[in-house]
């Protein structure tokens, strides 16, 4: 989900990312500073959970497209069912933001990206052992090194900007 | 706010990793132990092995490869697909997008062929 912190050039960067995530908030309320304190929270938690479940590991990764153990298929499986069960009782409930907005779902649509982007993160994902969130439980676990993975990366999300129009989508 | 978030997510990697350590020893599958051996990887004692990922590997060619390149991959990979494993993988395909589960399948494959194909070439390095 992406939260947008800036209302100025909002129609143009609203517009980008409908294009990527599957939820987009259109809030536009302005908070003081120690709003911004729950992301820390969350991420925080998500951060621990990403060490303590070895989410983070590359073993793990590596045994997962080795087919070696079950460990992530069953951490992305319990997350995909919670996730499921979430999204139909926020529905079915109505269930509103801390601040009262709506949650809204924007159906995703398809375009040639998701196979040609899906292979080149996979290949990613296999050497690095670590998707984008990951890299900074991974950083902060001591693996110093992956902040040159971490701005490659960026620079990765930089490099597609750039080309997009001229890749198949 | 993004930016919080994931500063909160590297803070919860040290919090874990300084105060909530586990004493055992990673435990990772002996197929993959043994295999790994054969590219001189043996310590396995951190999550992220420090044999492959270190500053001193940094300037090597299999360095460049995974710590570099394999950043570049994630990033690219990423925007291009509109989407990662939880934009796609698990909130894609918990509200039952097709777009969804074909990103994950493509995720997959990327996946399987770099680690069973494109990896031992890598390691071999």
């Amino acid at each position: 989900m992406v939260k947008i912190a800036d209302a100025t050039p909002i129609s143009k960067d609203l517009e980008i990312r409908m294009m990527d995530t599957v939820c987009v908030n259109e809030s536009q309320l302005e908070h003081k500073w120690y709003h911004n304190l729950k992301y820390l929270a969350v991420g925080l938690l998500f951060g621990i959970i990403f060490v303590k479940s070895e989410v983070i590991s590359w073993y793990r990764i590596q045994e997962m497209f080795r087919l070696q153990s079950f460990h992530m298929y069953g951490i992305i499986g319990s997350a995909v069912v919670v996730g499921a069960i979430s999204v139909w009782l926020i529905k079915r409930f109505n269930i509103k933001t801390i601040y009262g907005e709506q949650v809204m779902f924007h159906p995703k649509t398809f375009n040639k990206g998701q196979i040609f982007g899906g292979l080149i993160f996979g290949l990613g994902w296999a050497v690095t052992g670590a998707c984008p969130g990951p890299l900074f439980a991974q950083i902060g676990t001591g693996a110093s090194v992956i902040l040159i993975t971490l701005l490659s990366a960026i620079a990765g999300t930089w490099v597609y900007g750039y080309l997009r129009e001229r890749l198949p989508h | 706010m993004e930016f919080i978030f994931v500063a909160g997510i590297f803070l919860g990697g040290i919090i874990a990793t300084q105060f909530l350590a586990n004493i055992q020893p990673v435990q990772i599958n002996p197929v993959l132990a043994a295999e790994l051996s054969g590219y001189g990887i043996t310590e396995i004692t951190e999550l992220v092995p420090a044999q492959l990922f270190s500053w001193s590997n940094l300037f090597t060619a299999k360095g460049l490869i995974m710590i570099v390149l394999g950043g570049f991959l994630v990033g690219f990979g990423t925007r291009y697909a509109g989407g990662c494993t939880s934009g796609h993988a698990i909130m894609g395909l918990s509200t039952l997008q097709l777009p969804s589960l074909i990103a994950t399948c493509c995720f997959m494959i990327g996946g399987f062929l770099m680690a069973n194909f494109i990896l031992p070439l890598i390691l071999s390095l």
